[in-house]
Parts: C-alpha cells; structure tokens; sequence
C-alpha cells in the first residue's frame, strides 16, 4: 500500500491546485464550444424541426446513469474549423453492451465532414475494430466540407472500408440514419449491418433530383430517390423504418439487445482486491481522495513528482507492488489494479530516462506480455540522458531495448501523459505513434521534441555556428527575437488542446477522472479477446 | 364448553375471532372461497374448509355449505362474524338445529330486529324514540316533509338507501331502492324517513348474558361516512353530552331487554340536538367494536364466547378509561367516486403497532369476564387486518383491507397519533382512503368534534392534500439510478451517468396522481444538481432508500419497485414513503413504442396493389370472414375478409384505384 506524503495543507499544494483548476476552467470553455454546436441559432431550428441535437440522440442511446466517454471532444481546436469537428464520437453503454457511437452534428455546416471530422471518425472507427466494439452511427450529415475535398475525398474511402472490415470481424454496425446521408454518406448505411431510417426525415440516395437531372433528364424529389418508406419498402436498404427520432433510438437499441454480445475477456478477479467496496465485488476505492490529484503536477514541469502520489489515488485500495524499486529510480514500475482490472504501471519519477531505467522497462514489459496483464503508462518525461558518460554508456541501445518492448509488446497499453513528454521519452513512454489502445492528456501535459527554451536555445547555437563558418558576424538583436518566436511557437504547439485538437490523444481530461476514464477503457478493452503472447525467447533479465 | 368454533367468515374478522380463541384454547375452523384460497385467514386456522365458487351466494352466504362444514370439520360451535349471515335467523336457526352452539342472539331476537318497519313499531312500544316510518304510497306519505330517506327493509351498508329533497323524484327513488334492496337483500319492501340532516350517528354496545343482566359498554361515533359507509368510528363520541348519553342507555337497554337479547349487539341512534331517534339494531358484533374493548379493557369476542357458554356477566360493567378511535382502510379510489381497487397489494406495512386484534398492553394474567386491563399501558396502536404484503384483493368481496385503531388518555392525541401512524403506514400496489382518512383525521371541524353523516360532503376530502410530489420523484428517480448503477453487467463501478464533456441531466418522467412530473439530474462530484431542486443535496442513496437534504433538513425517502419499474418498456410502479408523504409513481419509458392512430378494425393493405373488386357497400353488416374486396398485386388475388362481425362503417376505395402498403381500405365496426 502506498504511504502518501503529499502535504495538502502547504502553500506548493494550493498553487499547484489553483493552477490546475484554472486549467480546467479552460477545459471546461473549450469543451463547452464543442457542446454548443452550431450555436443557438441552429440548435434552435434543429429543434424547432422537432429534431434531436446529436448529443441528446447520444444521451437517449445510452443506457440511463451509465457513463459514458466523449473521445476526442477538442478535435480541430486551433483549425480553421469549430471545436469539435462537427461530430460526436464516444464510449457508452447501450443495452448493457459497451459499444463506439459516432454521432454527426447537423448544427455545425450541416454536419458536414472536414479533415478533422474525418480523422475524428476513423479514430472511434479504430477502437472499435481494435476492442471489438459494436460501432453505432447516427446519421446526419452534408457529406463532405467542398472547399477541403482534396483532404477529405480520397482518405474518407477508409470510412466505408472500416465499416465492412469491422462486420467481417464479426463486429456489429449499426446505422440509425435521422436526415441527409447523400452521395459518398449513402454508404454508412450502404456497408452497415443493420439499418434504421427515420420516416419523412432519413434522405439516403447517391444523387439528389438536380443531381440526376443533370445527369439523365429524369424529373424526380427526394422520397423517391431516398425516403425512408422507400428504403425500408422497395430498395431494402432500410431494414426497420422509424416513425420518429424516438422511435429510431428504440429500434437501435432494440437492435442491439438482439445482438447477444458476450464480452472475450473482461474482468478477472484481482487478488489484490478482496474486500468488497461498492461496485463490483472485491473493487475498493482508493485510499487517497481523487480531488488531491490536482493538487500533484507542478506548474514549471522543470520540477519534478514523485507519481507514486498519482498511483495511490488511482488503483484500487491504493495497493501497488513496486517492480525493482531500489533500480532505475527514476521510472517506478509495479502491480495493481484498477476497477478491478490488474494492471502493471510505469510511470516516470524524475522526468530524465538512463540507462537502468530502459532496462528496468524492457524487462517490466516483457513480465507483463508472460501474464497477459496491461500496461498503464504515466508520463512526465524529458526523454533519454544526453551526454558523453551517456552516450559512452550505451544510451542509445538502452533507449532502443524499451522502444523495442513497448512497441511488440501485445498487451494492450494505456497511455496517460500527466506533466512533460519530451524527445524519445514520448516514444519509449509509449506515445501516440506507439499505438496505445487509448491516450488521454491532463491539462498540464506538454508535448514535444524538446522543451521550447531548449529548442530556441539549440536552433540559435546552430545560428551561431553557421554565421560564425561563414565569418559573419552573428546578429544578437535578430537571435533573441528569433528565440522568444521559436520559443513561443514551441510552447503553444506543446500545449494538450493543441495536440488534442489534431487527434494526438483521446481527450484532455480531469486528472480527477482518471481512475473512470482508465476503468471505463480497461472494461472496453475486456471486449476483444486476449492477443496471444508473442513467440520468441524468454524473458530478458536486464 | 366449545371445543372446536367455526368463523362463518372471512378476512380481518375471522382472525380476529381467531386470536381470542387461541387466548382460550378453542380450537379454529376457518371456511374459505376458491378466491381466498391463500388468504391469511384460511392459513391460520387449525382447520380450513373450502367453500367450493367465489361468488359471497355461493360461498359465505350459503347457510348449508357452511352447516356441512362446521359437522364435516368436527366444530361444536359457529361464530357469525359481522355482515354475510350473521344476521340471518334463518341461519341461526340452522346452526342449532344441527346441535351446534351459535354465538348469537336467539333466531327469535335476530327476526324481531330483521325488519326495520318492524323493529321500529316494536321499540316504540317499549317506549323507544323511533322516527316514523312511512309505507310508500300510504295517505302519510303524502304528508311528509322533505327531505326524506328511503331505506330497504332489510337493509344495512347503505343499500336500498335514497336521499330524496324533490318530491317529484321520490317515485323513481322508491323503485331504484326496491330493486336494489331486492337484489341485495331479497326483499324488496322499502320506507320512508324523514331525513335528519347532519346528524350524528350514534350507537350503543350492549352485552347480555343468559341470565337476564344486560350491560351498556358506553356509544360509539360512527358520523363519518361516505355513501352511508363507516369510516371512521370512536368512543366516547365528542358530541354526547351526559344528559342524552344515559337517555341513549337507557333506551338502548330496554330495546336489548324488549326482545330477551343474549349476546353482543349495537343499538343504532339518530342524534341531533336533543333528538335521539332509534334507527335500528344489529344482532352481531359490529366492525368497530375495537374501540369499546379499548376503553373497557375487555374481548368482546371472548365474553360473547362465554355468554354461549352460560357463564354469568358480573353486576357491573368495567368502568371506561380514556379514548379510542378506528379508522377503516379501504381499497378504494376516493377520488373517482369510491371505486373499489383490485390488484396485489405489494406492501402493507404499518409502523409502530402495539397490538393486533387485541386490547394494547392487555397480554398478561388471565383475566375474569369484564375484567379490565391494568396500568397505562393498555393505551396504544391496535391493527386488524384481514391481509398482510403480497395478498391479492379481488372483485368478490368488501375492499377493507384493515382496521387501525388508537387508544390513548385524550381525544387530540389520539387523533395525532392514529393520524401519524397511517400516514407513515406503507401500503403499495393499490390506492386507499388511506390519505382521506389522515385528513379527516387532521381536520379542525373534527378535531373540534364537530362530526355527522354529513362530513365528507360538506368537507371535500378526497383529493389528497398536495404532498411534495416532485420531491417524492425525485428521491424516486435517484432510487432508480442507483438500482440501475448496482445491477448494470458493465461499468457498474463507475460513478452514476458519468460524464467528461457534459451536456445535459439525466431525464426521468413518471405519471403521479397530480400528471407528469419529469426529473433532471446530474451527480458530479461535487453532489447533485437537479432541475428545480437548488436547495436539495443528496446524503446517500440506494435501490430501497433515498436520503436527501433539504434546506437543512434531512429527510428520509423508502423506494419500492414493482413489476420491474423503471426498466425501459416494462411498465410497472414505484411507491415513495415518507415522512413528506407517501406517492405512487409510473416510471414513464424514455422511448416508448409508437402509438399509430389507425382506427380499430381496420383493414389495412398487406402490399400495394389495384383494387379488383369490392363486395360490400358501405354500411353493410357482415360476418366474420365475409369477404370484403379483392386486391390485385403481381398478378396474385389477394382477398381482403371481415375480421369479425360488424357494420362496414368506412369504405375507403373502389374497383380499379390503386392503394399503397399499409392503405386503409375498409373499417369494420365490430358488433357487440
């Protein structure tokens, strides 16, 4: 069990919660933007249609009171186009059943895709096929952003492709089709399994009436060409038809119910978790009030956190068996579980990664791939030591003995960046490029090859360098105007709703909610079988 | 000495008569209806005969299945009850004929009483005010002032019963109340009273022995009625003044005495004012007897017993010491005209109660006859109930569920806490008075005494003082989440309707008594927000019980569900109690099935077609099965029949139109 030694009555703790909570405020408006759509002139036409806004069609989906995971809320944050990128991905509950929705918002352009739409998209598209989700469309949407076509036309194939790839796995997709699902959109439903259209609303054809007019001279309207009646009585393409939004929400779920899903794996019973606590039997809380999570990250990530803090107010019953604790300090690994689920955890303790602490890894990644256990990855990471004795000493292949751990390693990973990820420490952490099942940000995490100050420093000694090769005489005033820009430009291109905003996590979220939001993820990843162990040798003692 | 006793009867008096009998070592002989198969009074008896039908004709009103029952079962004694035979001569009669003992008045006392012109003429000679009874169509009746009352002959329970203010209704009044009268009682002769408007009613217990003593055990209030029903009855009555209460024993002594009563049996009084007008006599006990065991400290049902047994009354009755009153929990709508309720009654289950179906306090040495219960602890809260959780209530029978009486040194207290104890009682799955009853209870005019026949119209109680119902929901609504939250397959240790990107409540609607309430909420972290509910916060909450903070003050909420409420589409409901109050709530789907607005019977179009021909025309009676017309699709003929007989009420189309899937073509009115 772990002895926390945060003091939440020091003045450091209150700055460091104060700090935090101004993050989240921001979070907070940022999300709100997503929330509200279109704006209040849309959603109130929406609404006086008699239409339902996608997220309350999400809301009345779900199964009441069970939660429910928005990924990627803050995509196209920093894009020319709205927070949010006009659709509404997420994790929810449907008849008991833990399932991908894919919600577009009419309110923003019609709900029409734009790059961000598109990769916000494939990315739930992703999760379902890699945790075996049955993925849920709900349908309503412009089709493509005209003026970005050239971004959007040829990679937005990979929609529809997903679409059938996930049913040939045995995954169910569900359309529930509520307005304009046109041209290239006519396929959601076109390569879905099961298919619902909303009467007088659902319009699904390849070309609307000036389209085939253009085309063939044949005078035509839109029920004809796309109605619901029409689909669900002469083309078949509709196999239920909805009397309303309602009633198509009923269906779906009615749908889903009759899917009979048996989660593969799922829960195992910890032993580390005996003592019933609530929820599911043997889960206790942990022992550390979740709200001192804000209070942990320092604001200037220069200063480091002991993550033993975070891992105490995450696992259950705060309980952590501490992997090599005595070696390669400075990365705590160890054994616990979350909601149940066991877990191994690795989690940086003084931000710079040597040599024993590669080797620490490598050899910690390769006990949890013999016990099939997952990975839960806590960053706050400057990256691998530099330097002469560093260097001398193997770094490099060090480095490489974690990289290589973590990116064949076949359990699944979870990825959490708390405070700093920086350089190959991104990599051997275990970042987005390393395919973790899932990676979400807290507000204070800090994304990038190097710190901005180090790279404005680096980027000027070149300068320096250069001017000084060719026998120029190095303009000072030039180099710290260029270094405040750099370091400027480095710093907000670090920032989490930056990164979010271009689907380089899941989500920014409460550091408060990380023990739901990892549950939530470790109960999904339940859905799809255990990857076989890989073959090879065994275990490398490191 | 009786070995073995019968009850003749059913429900809340048949244990009731059980319990003394146990008290005496009397062994018990219930006799029960194919409907009370499994009711608690059947369970309890030593022995159960069944009674082959539901139907009271078939069952409890057949004197000779219930003679061959009592011989069958080996009883040596037959107990009445109240109501069904018990004050039937006939059966009396026959009860004694086959050598048993009946707990009861002679036959002879039990006919002279049987008729009420009768009994009248018969007081009147024993120098018993009486009100005149007038034969319609009789010269009196042509003299009489109105309003007047027109009551069956062998009536009781309100039946046969008229109120007439308009001489020009009465003709129409007598024949309504002969043929019910006839109906219910057989006897179809009916009189005429003058109406005595907003009197009390009045009654006297008596008790007489074999051997000529005759006791007054004080009068009982019985004014509150609704359609000439009791509903609530208390001793002493508020309104007697001490005068008029030794004319009303007086008169009621010389009544028992004019017929040689022997036994228990009330002596009904018109009073008003000064007036005191003899209405009748019942030769039975009567339901509310509990509140004169209460304050005489005796088992009516035990001296009735002895009485049979020969044994003597002492000189003088006990003295009575304090207050009683009984209220009458009926499963009844009150607010839509009384209507009786059938259905489970998931939950009966009242707080507090000190005794059933005996004195409170009272358990202890064994008494002699008349002997009254020492110590202030025979004060308290007595049940008698004929049904416990989970009895079914049917069709056949009177809706009283229970009697729930109080006993205590003052009347206000009394009232205060019978009051309370019924408002915290929980009784689910059916609607009662239960709520009128605590209204009349907590009422200023009765508070005040001022009680009579009159009450319930003049005070409309039957809609339920407003409760806080949405509160109610609301505690009901988070009782659900959390039944949701503890049997959900998956993620169900996270925290309740989690959210990272909110963006709006939770949304639950039920039906209550007042309409659709819907609930918003959202637990976060920080508590509860629920719409409309700034000053609620929540303290804990569970499947069976909710407690909330409001303003300060924390309340507890009990949460029952039946019939799989608050799952999606399987109806059911939710009971809420409280100390705010008690609601029945009907969790509303979030996505209901679709309700289409096609006409019954109609004939719908199984696939798009041409009309080929039409075989009827509209208004046309036909017969299930006829062929209606004929549709034409893919070359296929496709007949189109009558689903049942009727009347073609709508004919929608003609030889040669086209129709669409799912067209109406005809509307069949089905004949009754």
């Amino acid at each position: 069990m772990i002895d926390s030694r945060l003091d939440t009555a020091s003045a450091g703790f209150q700055a460091r919660r104060a700090a935090m909570l101004a993050k989240l405020r921001d979070l907070a408006s940022e999300q709100a933007k997503a929330v509200a759509g279109g704006g209040p002139k849309y959603v109130e036409r929406h609404h006086r249609r008699g239409k339902l806004l996608a997220r309350e069609r999400v809301e009345l989906l779900v199964d009441p009171d069970s939660p429910f995971l928005e990924l990627s809320p803050l995509a196209a944050w920093g894009t020319d186009f709205p927070v949010g990128a006009s659709v509404v991905t997420g994790i929810g509950v449907v008849e008991g059943v833990e399932c991908v929705i894919v919600a577009s918002d009419p309110t923003v352009r019609g709900g029409s895709s734009n790059p961000w739409t598109l990769r916000k998209t494939l990315r739930a598209s992703d999760i379902a096929l890699e945790n075996r989700l049955p993925l849920i469309n709900l349908v309503e949407s412009g089709g493509a952003d005209l003026p970005t076509q050239k971004e959007i036309f040829i990679p937005g194939g990979r929609i529809f492709r997903d679409l059938t790839r996930l049913s040939a796995a045995g995954i169910p997709t569900i359309a529930l089709v509520f307005g304009n699902s046109t041209a290239g959109g006519a396929y959601v439903p076109g390569m879905s399994d099961h298919v619902v259209m909303v009467r007088e609303r659902a319009k699904v054809f390849l070309g609307g009436p000036p389209l085939v007019k253009m085309a063939t001279g044949e005078e035509s309207d839109d029920e004809s060409l796309g109605g619901a009646e029409m689909h669900a009585r002469l083309s078949g393409l509709a196999d239920y038809l909805a009397l309303d939004e309602h009633d198509a929400l009923r269906i779906g779920r009615r749908v889903v119910r009759r899917l009979n899903r048996r989660k593969a794996g799922g829960l195992r019973p910890s032993p580390a978790g005996a003592v019933p606590y609530g929820g599911p039997p043997g889960v206790r809380a942990p022992l550390y009030d979740e709200e001192e999570l804000l209070g942990i990250v320092p604001e200037d990530l220069k200063i480091p956190f002991d993550p033993r803090e975070v891992i105490a107010r995450v696992v259950d019953g705060s309980e952590f068996d501490e992997f090599k604790p005595l070696y390669g300090a400075s990365l705590v690994t160890g054994w616990a579980a979350l909601h149940g689920h066991p877990i191994g955890v690795l989690a940086n303790a003084r931000g710079v990664l040597f040599g024993e602490e590669a080797q620490k890894a490598a050899q910690f990644i390769q006990l949890a791939n013999q016990t099939r256990t997952p990975l839960v990855f806590l960053q706050n990471t400057t990256g691998y030591m530099v330097g002469k004795d560093y260097e001398q000493g193997g770094i490099i292949k060090h480095g490489a003995m974690m990289i290589n751990a973590v990116s064949n390693s076949t359990v699944p990973h979870l990825t959490v960046v708390m405070g700093a990820s920086y350089g190959a420490g991104n990599y051997g952490m275990c970042g987005r490029a390393y395919d973790p099942r899932f990676l979400f940000s807290w507000p204070s995490a800090k994304s990038a090859v190097m710190g901005p100050a180090q790279l404005a420093g680096v980027l000027s000694i070149v300068g320096r360098a250069s001017a000084q090769a060719r026998g120029q005489v190095y303009d000072e005033e030039a180099d710290a105007a260029m270094r405040q820009m750099v370091e400027a430009q480095i710093e907000s291109e670090s920032l989490p709703f930056f990164l979010s905003g271009r689907l380089y996590d899941d989500g920014v979220i409460d550091p408060r909610d990380t023990r739901t939001v990892l549950g939530l993820c470790l109960s999904a990843i339940g859905n799809a079988p255990d990857a076989p162990a890989p073959a090879g040798f065994g275990v490398f003692r490191m | 000495m009786i070995r073995r006793l019968l009850v003749a009867n059913r429900a809340e008096i048949a244990r009731r008569v059980f319990r003394t009998c146990r008290d005496l070592g009397v062994e018990t002989v219930a006799v029960f209806s194919d409907a009370d198969a499994a009711s608690p009074h059947a369970a309890e008896a030593d022995h159960a005969v069944r009674l082959r039908g539901v139907r009271p004709a078939d069952t409890y009103l057949d004197a000779g299945a219930i003679v061959a029952a009592a011989l069958s079962s080996g009883a040596d004694a037959v107990h009445p009850g109240y109501g069904f035979l018990s004050e039937n001569a006939a059966f009396a009669r026959a009860v004694l004929d086959a050598g048993l003992t009946w707990i009861g008045p002679s036959p002879e006392a039990v006919t002279a009483m049987g008729s009420k012109i009768e009994a009248k003429l018969l007081m009147a000679r024993a120098g018993v005010p009486v009100l005149a009874s007038v034969i319609p169509g009789s010269p009196e009746a042509g003299e009489l002032a109105f309003p007047v009352l027109v009551k069956a002959s062998a009536g009781g329970g309100g039946r046969g019963m008229r109120i007439v203010r308009d001489p020009a209704e009465l003709d129409e009044a007598v024949a309504a109340a002969r043929r019910e009268a006839l109906s219910a009682f057989g006897d179809g002769t009916v009189f005429l009273e003058p109406l005595l408007e907003d009197a009390r009613h009045i009654e006297v217990q008596i008790l007489a022995d074999t051997h000529g003593a005759v006791w007054t055990l004080g009068e009982r209030e019985c004014s509150i009625q609704r359609r000439h029903q009791k509903v609530v009855e208390e001793t002493p009555s508020p309104g007697v003044s001490p005068g008029t209460r030794g004319i009303l024993f007086e008169a009621a002594a010389r009544a028992a005495k004019a017929i040689g009563y022997v036994g228990a049996g009330t002596v009904e009084f018109l009073v008003k004012g000064d007036t005191v007008a003899f209405l009748e006599m019942n030769t039975r006990l009567q339901v509310e007897h509990p509140v004169t065991e209460c304050v005489y400290g005796i088992d009516l049902v035990r001296l009735q017993l002895e009485i049979a047994e020969g044994a003597r009354l002492p000189a003088e009755p006990p003295e009575p010491r304090g207050h009683a009153i009984e209220v009458r929990l009926y499963a009844e709508d009150p607010a839509h005209g009384w209507r009786p309720q059938h259905g489970t009654l998931h939950l009966f289950d009242v707080p507090g109660v000190d005794a059933r179906f005996e004195v409170p306090g009272t358990r202890g040495p064994f008494p002699g006859p008349g002997e009254g219960p020492s110590g202030a602890s025979a004060y308290g809260l007595r049940l008698d109930s004929g049904v416990e959780s989970g009895s079914e209530i049917g069709v056949h029978y009177d809706p009283m569920l229970a009697k729930l009486i109080a006993c205590g040194p003052g009347r206000p207290a009394v009232a205060r806490r019978l009051a309370t104890a019924l408002a915290r009682a929980r009784v689910h799955g059916l609607t009662t008075n239960r709520d009128l009853l605590v209204s009349v209870l907590r009422h200023e005019a009765f508070l005040a005494g001022d009680t009579h026949t009159g009450f319930l119209d003049r005070y409309d109680l039957t809609t339920p003082a407003p409760s806080p119902v949405p509160l109610l929901a609301l505690a009901a609504a988070l009782a659900l989440a959390a039944a949701r939250r503890a049997e959900a397959g998956v993620l169900g240790g996270l925290p309740s309707g989690w959210r990272n990107v909110p963006s709006q409540p939770q949304r639950t609607a039920f039906e209550t008594p007042g309409g659709r309430v819907e609930i918003a909420y959202r637990l976060t972290r920080d508590g509860l927000e629920a719409e409309g509910f700034d000053q609620v916060t929540l303290v804990a909450a569970s499947p069976g019980e909710v407690v909330l903070d409001v303003a300060g003050v924390v309340s507890r909420f009990a949460v029952a569900a039946y019939d799989g409420a608050g799952r999606d589409g399987t109806g059911g409901a939710l009971h809420v109690d409280s100390p705010l109050g008690s609601v029945r709530l009907v969790p509303l789907p979030r996505l209901p099935e679709p309700v289409v607005s096609i006409p019954p019977g109609s004939l719908l179009a199984p696939m798009p077609g041409t009309v080929l021909r039409v075989e009827v025309t509209s208004g046309a009676a036909v017969t299930a099965g006829q062929p209606i017309l004929t549709l034409e699709a893919m070359k296929m003929e496709h007949q189109i029949s009558a689903p049942a007989a009727g009347v073609v009420s709508v004919l929608n189309v003609t030889p040669g139109r086209q129709v669409e899937a799912g067209a109406v073509l005809a509307v069949i009115e089905e004949s009754r």
